[in-house]
């Protein structure tokens, strides 16, 4: 794709590193996919770009191309989740999500429905009652538009209609199994009926449904467990920022603001 | 790559340096080379005292014992000075901050350094920096107050929220640096997140 010497895009900012002397490179996220992008002198204090460009920004950038990485010479937030920030929890939960979109999109892809589907969560994560099932709800949605959507309405083996006798989830299938065809895969996993119909639900309705749900805790441990398996066997591998999770749930404080 | 073989044109003690200072932060192979040749030509005393340094710097220099900051004994200055209130702790990511914080000069008690923070993205977690250790020493020790000084950014703050659910059932009072805008920038300039915890932390005359 041909561009312009400089252009202007929207951006979320997935990861930043140190680079050279004062500079940031920045891990973005676009509607044209992800891109590593150069901030020049954006760790000295007196920066201009410094503020703009902090982690899980949604913000309008204006780039310049460069011969590694392009430059940015711009940038102003649209939006900055105070509230997120200010949370030790939602700060978990979207580094989760940044991390599933970096290893799951990859330099250039271009996918504006994830982009879309990043700013969205990241809205809801900085209001949202219930954070688990926003990141749910995030999962299903991302693993639908990057062609790994599980299959929930029809056997992942058969393509049979499901009705409410399905009780294994195989991640290698990628969906759930009907009765007869339980047997297609010896590891997958048990799933209640609660969960079967809490990730239908999910999958086909608005992440603002998400607020109205009282659930039990043991049902959302349980979905939570089904599509981190999947998960896994999607990327191969596990996610770092997953144990950081885990670890600033289980507050002993029951505390859930920082200093303020 | 094709630098590597250029290094091959040069006789080995200099593409050896070369290769050494290439691999310094911020350092390219251009910079690299433009060093190498600067002491190739400067006077020997010059060059002998760096390799002097540079030995010595292993040798002379380790983590102090209680806050990990850099010391040439068992404690650092800060911590064996008998003039710092040693029970106001401030916590920071590295080293260089300290420096920071002696610079403005206001600041009479001890620090604890990190070495590093807690950002999952790049595989840094609890176990990672010293943040057990800061723990452990303020259950401790006799601590009236702990400054978290990370750096004002998302993990940075992350790990503030951090730090201080950690102390919360210690009873220390915890407290944080102001945010605000820097001096000599720009209101037009600031970014709303700034000029928000500015205008939230504003002072009467």
């Amino acid at each position: 794709m041909p561009r312009e010497r400089v252009y202007r895009t929207e951006a979320v900012v997935l990861r930043r590193s140190d680079w050279s002397e004062a500079d940031r490179l920045l891990t973005l996220l676009t509607p044209g996919g992800k891109r590593r992008v150069v901030a020049k002198g954006a760790r000295k204090t007196i920066s201009r770009l410094a503020g703009h460009i902090e982690l899980f920004c949604y913000t309008t950038m204006l780039l310049a191309v460069g011969r590694t990485f392009d430059i940015v010479t711009q940038s102003a937030v649209r939006q900055s989740y105070e509230r997120l920030r200010g949370d030790l929890q939602r700060i978990s939960a979207a580094y989760y999500t940044a991390e599933l979109i970096d290893r799951l999109i990859g330099e250039d892809d271009e996918n504006p429905l994830t982009f879309e589907l990043l700013v969205e969560t990241l809205g809801a994560l900085d209001s949202t009652r219930a954070i688990d099932l926003t990141l749910r709800y995030f999962e299903l949605r991302l693993l639908g538009n990057i062609g790994y959507r599980p299959r929930l309405h029809n056997c992942a083996n058969c393509q049979q209609t499901l009705g409410e006798d399905a009780k294994r989830f195989s991640t290698t299938a990628g969906g759930v199994l009907c009765p007869r065809c339980e047997n297609a895969d010896r590891r997958a996993l048990p799933m209640s009926l609660g969960a079967f119909k809490l990730l239908r639900y999910l999958q086909t309705q608005s992440a603002q449904a998400v607020e109205q749900m009282t659930l039990s805790e043991s049902l959302r441990h349980e979905v939570e467990q089904l599509l981190r398996a999947y998960l896994r066997q999607v990327l191969e591998r596990d996610l770092k920022s997953v144990a950081f999770l885990d670890d600033v749930r289980t507050d002993p404080q029951g505390d859930h603001h920082g200093l303020h | 790559m094709s630098y590597s073989n250029e290094n091959q044109l040069l006789v080995e003690p200099v593409a050896k340096l070369i290769e050494q200072f290439g691999r310094l932060p911020g350092v390219g192979p251009k910079t690299a080379s433009r060093l190498t040749f600067f002491l190739l030509r400067a006077p020997e005393e010059q060059t002998k005292a760096l390799s002097e340094a540079l030995a010595g710097l292993r040798e002379g220099v380790r983590f102090c014992r209680r806050c990990f900051n850099i010391a040439v004994d068992e404690l650092c200055v800060y911590c064996a000075s008998p003039n710092r209130e040693q029970r106001l702790i401030c916590v920071v990511e590295e080293p260089l901050d300290v420096l920071a914080i002696e610079r403005t000069g206001s600041y009479r008690g001890v620090y604890h350094v990190l070495h590093g923070r807690i950002a999952p993205l790049e595989g840094m977690n609890r176990e990672d920096i010293y943040f057990d250790e800061l723990i452990e020493r303020v259950r401790n020790e006799p601590t009236e107050e702990v400054i978290i000084a990370t750096n004002p950014n998302t993990e940075g703050q992350a790990t503030a929220f951090y730090i201080q659910r950690a102390l919360a059932p210690l009873g220390v009072r915890a407290t944080q640096l102001a945010r605000g805008l820097p001096t000599g920038g720009d209101l037009e300039w600031a970014d709303p997140a700034t000029l928000g915890s500015a205008l939230e932390g504003r002072r009467e005359f």
